[in-house]
């Protein structure tokens, strides 16, 4: 069956004609449905498209930001505002990528890639999905619990809280490649401190689990005290609780489990 | 720049270089850095149609039934190509130079013998058609037993990979079912040696990864005759080897290529040629096969794995007595180059060294993995790694500077070599001596004056007059060895060595670095 | 199969094409327009091999979509001499052995091209971070870089 694609001024048209639409996927950067239609995947036969501006939106003045869907990289790393996102976008692909992919494809790519959303899960993003019945408002960590199912919807924009300081938030890419290539493990890190105790402190890791997620016993480990060597080490040794990492070709399941702990230990003590 | 020691063996040449050691422009850059340089793709035809393979999703399956008849309707569908239409449906490589067996189909008929093997080939209007008409093809497997590992393969009652060679080692010379090097008594040496130490050596398949992936584009030419477009590394040989699978006279096609987007070896197969070829043929038409990179990486030949265990004898002063080494060389599902990579691994033994009791044994064995082929070295890199890694043990046992050691036992000019030619030209210690000064690495002075011309012929010149086979080992008495090959060698033998001991106690020496280092002093 | 029509500018021309739906830019240049330069490497964005410019901008061709660059204004590597002289880049890539197999020279050209576009003079860690994006199999990255950074520099004297 020949490819279709269907083009929409708005974000609202192109969601319906995916809800409805079981082989339709939508085509942000094309980083991810081009390089599958590249490999024959025929499962695909309506590509949809929308030149709605509000998906390239970036309003990141006050303490919460959101940024629209359609967001590239490039401009993540353009925007001076969003300084605390630097890291986890230079972490991806070459600059071409990074003129390419989007935001709100980086929340469907599966492993190695994704790196930005383990940086989005730290900091709790909420995202704004359009269905046939509206937009809602899903957490990000809920999100990525049922993105196998979210192919029907339309992903508009990301929102989260500016982190209040530069060390509150930490971002790390492990890669075998310099200077750039796919994850072996991908580690985020949201560590504020309230009169020197750490509160609400979240870590999330890539290529750790088939999608982005919490490291929840090694949360627990900091929670309500100091950032020193006793509350990292006891986090890095809960790190790994709860994952499932599999062999690939950048690393064994085995392996991901060794380092986990070691690269929290270097992030959360500022070392390189 | 490159620097040229010439002081080195001067008085052996004459001093007349006039383009080593300068910068030469490559005949092809212009072409290069315009992007006009002109790959196997970068043609379009009038009419093109594409080609894809239907590949197994078995590593090894009987195949009961191949159902077309839904995909030959398929939009876009021009032919379905099956087993049957190959005219001569089985090959080797190196069958060319009258070197081993036919034992690989182009598509395969009764059995797939590793996973991605091409059973079904689809030619149709776009890829997309050609991938829509591939799941429309039905296979019906019966898996059978799996072996992935070489010595295992060996073990009897293991899974016949290949029926051409149902013992699943290729046959030399149509009786030996390995490669053997015998020089000397190695046997006793290892019982004279004041340390014995055995390794055992693993390196994986390696993908060569080129940028471009393997393709051709076959074309109908006036008088029978087809264009083919190539990414083949070996032009002639690819010749051939079409005319003989397509059973037509090697001048019915005329091959264009040379221009290669990245080779490594991994291009020298003819895996896309043939039937790229025969869907012109029958199709009338002009026709492409291109491998994506999945199929590339997934399914494209490796460098071949290899085993070896490497058991030497060393005396105190550094002098290497013996050197036993038995080797396995992963050939995957079918020979392709396996057979000649074992040669080469036989041919490479000791290494540059002159030991005077030398035992080789090499198998070229069949698994269940992706078909091995050429890359870079192959069948020697391996052995080096581990003859190399041996070198470096061997000398911390001992005590020795490792570059020294190498020093003392390099081949010089009139030694024997195990393979019974007298060394010559030999330049190993001269290029350590070199390397050791570069790398600003003191090497005492005695090392720093020897010379591959010196001190090599004599008694090092003689071939042992008796070879004996290796018989069960007479073991002195103070000297602790542990033994990884238990199989009576006296035959060629299908007993795999049985798996590694448990590792020792800590040594009392000071090898502990190494965790099976067994040696301990004679005397 | 429906076709779509589609115009864009190609190395400074106009050039108008029909594209089947789905079709990637990298397969409308070297089938539909004649211009082999950009190379298929892997077809996922792994390689760079297809890099070229739209709107002055690195992408990779096998991942766009043609239809996107409906009015827009595509580089490749086939426009960027200029007349019969090489460009300082390629005559960069020459001079300092920056191509073997020289698949992955039109790619790295253009991304090189990219990053001197907007940053005339950049450092050893800029130049490699920009054909980060861009694998050479044969492994010719010091002279790639090198290359670079003398195309700089001689654009610097000039």
């Amino acid at each position: 069956m020949p490819i279709t694609v269907k083009t929409f001024g708005s974000a609202g048209e192109a969601a319906s004609a995916l809800s409805s639409d079981r082989a339709a996927r939508y085509l942000g950067g094309g980083t991810l449905v081009m390089r599958a239609l590249n490999e024959g995947d025929i499962s695909i036969s309506t590509i949809v498209r929308a030149n709605d501006h509000a998906l390239r939106r970036i309003d990141a003045a006050g303490p919460r930001v959101t940024i629209g869907a359609g967001v590239t990289f490039a401009k993540i790393l353009a925007e001076r505002d969003l300084a605390f996102l630097h890291a986890p976008a230079r972490s991806i692909g070459g600059p071409a990528v990074r003129n390419m992919g989007t935001v709100g494809g980086n929340l469907f790519a599966p492993n190695p890639y994704g790196d930005f959303t383990v940086a989005l899960l730290a900091l709790d993003a909420t995202v704004t999905v359009q269905g046939g019945f509206g937009a809602r408002n899903v957490p990000i960590e809920e999100f990525l619990q049922s993105r196998d199912r979210q192919a029907g919807s339309l992903v508009i924009s990301i929102s989260c809280q500016k982190p209040t300081n530069s060390e509150a938030f930490r971002y790390r890419k492990i890669t075998r490649i310099r200077p750039k290539g796919g994850s072996v493990i991908t580690l985020a890190a949201y560590v504020p401190l309230s009169s020197g105790r750490l509160l609400d402190a979240r870590l999330a890791l890539g290529s750790m689990a088939p999608m982005p997620i919490r490291a929840r016993a090694a949360e627990r480990a900091l929670e309500g005290r100091p950032l020193d060597a006793s509350s990292i080490s006891a986090a890095a040794s809960a790190i790994t609780e709860g994952t499932s990492p599999v062999d690939d070709a950048l690393g064994s399941a085995w392996y991901r489990r060794e380092i986990a702990g070691v690269h929290l230990r270097r992030l959360l003590s500022g070392q390189e | 720049m490159l620097e040229l020691r010439k002081d080195i063996f001067a008085d052996e040449r004459d001093d007349n270089l006039k383009e080593i050691g300068k910068g030469t422009q490559r005949q092809d850059m212009l072409g290069h850095v315009t992007g006009t340089s002109t790959y196997f793709d970068d043609h379009k035809l009038q009419g093109m149609l594409h080609l894809k393979v239907v590949r197994s999703v078995h590593s090894h399956a009987r195949l009961r039934r191949i159902e077309t008849t839904e995909a030959e309707q398929s939009q876009g569908v021009r032919r379905i190509i099956r087993g049957a239409d190959v005219p001569r449906n089985l090959n080797t490589l190196l069958s060319l130079i009258n070197f081993g067996k036919d034992d690989e189909p182009s598509l395969a008929v009764d059995k797939v013998r590793y996973k991605g093997e091409p059973i079904v080939a689809v030619v149709a209007d776009s890829p997309r058609e050609a991938s829509e008409a591939m799941a429309k093809v039905r296979i019906e497997y019966e898996p059978l037993p799996t072996v992935f590992d070489v010595e295992d393969a060996l073990k009897p009652g293991a899974p016949v990979v290949n029926e051409t060679y149902p013992k699943n080692t290729f046959t030399y010379y149509e009786k030996y079912d390995h490669q053997k090097l015998r020089f000397g008594d190695v046997e006793r040496g290892l019982a004279q040696a004041d340390h014995v130490l055995e390794q055992r050596y693993q390196m994986s398949p390696i993908e060569h990864a080129p940028t471009e992936t393997n393709g051709s584009i076959a074309a109908p030419d006036t008088n029978g005759r087809y264009t083919v477009y190539t990414s083949t590394q070996a032009l002639f040989f690819s010749v051939d080897t079409c005319a003989k699978i397509l059973d037509v006279p090697s001048n019915t096609f005329h091959f264009i290529g040379g221009t290669v987007g990245g080779g490594f070896g991994g291009k020298v197969d003819t895996i896309t040629e043939p039937l790229c070829i025969l869907a012109a043929m029958l199709t009338g038409r002009p026709v492409r096969y291109v491998l994506g990179r999945e199929e590339e990486m997934q399914y494209g030949p490796p460098r071949g794995a290899e085993r070896i265990y490497i058991t030497d004898g060393v005396m105190r002063d550094g002098r290497i007595v013996a050197r036993k080494v038995r080797a396995y060389f992963d050939s995957g599902a079918y020979t392709r180059l396996s057979s000649y990579a074992a040669v080469k691994c036989a041919a490479h033994l000791p290494g540059p060294y002159t030991i005077p009791n030398v035992y080789g044994d090499v198998y070229c064995v069949f698994t269940n993995r992706t078909p091995a082929t050429a890359m870079r070295g192959f069948g020697v890199t391996a052995m080096d790694f581990a003859i190399e890694c041996q070198m470096d043990k061997l000398a911390h046992i001992v005590g020795m500077d490792p570059m020294e050691f190498r020093i003392l036992n390099a081949y010089r000019d009139g030694d024997m070599k195990a393979h019974r030619r007298e060394a010559k030209n030999t330049a190993l210690i001269e290029c350590v001596q070199v390397a050791a000064e570069k790398a600003k690495w003191p090497l005492r002075d005695e090392f720093k004056r020897a010379s591959s011309r010196q001190g090599g012929g004599g008694a090092r010149a003689v071939v042992p007059a008796a070879t004996r086979e290796a018989h069960a080992p007479t073991v002195a008495a103070a000297q602790q060895r542990t033994v990884y090959d238990r199989a009576p060698a006296t035959a060629p033998s299908r007993e795999p060595p049985p798996p590694p001991p448990p590792r020792p106690q800590a040594p009392s020496h000071g090898a502990a670095r190494f965790s099976s280092v067994f040696g301990t002093r004679r005397r | 199969m429906s076709k779509t029509a589609l115009q864009f500018r190609h190395n400074g021309r106009d050039v108008a094409i029909f594209v089947d739906g789905g079709t990637n830019l990298l397969v409308a240049l070297r089938e539909l327009i004649g211009d082999m330069t950009p190379k298929f490497g892997c077809g996922q964005g792994g390689c760079g091999a297809c890099s070229v410019l739209i709107d002055g901008e690195l992408h990779l061709a096998c991942l766009t979509l043609a239809e996107t660059v409906a009015g827009r204004s595509i580089e490749t590597l086939d426009g960027i001499k200029q007349g019969p002289n090489l460009h300082p880049l390629q005559r960069a890539f020459a001079d300092n052995f920056a191509a073997q197999c020289g698949y992955c020279t039109p790619g790295m050209l253009m991304a090189a091209k990219a990053l001197l576009d907007r940053n005339p003079q950049p450092s050893r860690a800029e130049v490699i971070e920009a054909i980060s994006g861009n694998i050479c199999r044969c492994t010719g990255y010091e002279p790639i870089i090198n290359a670079v950074l003398a195309a700089a520099s001689s654009r610097a004297r000039a």
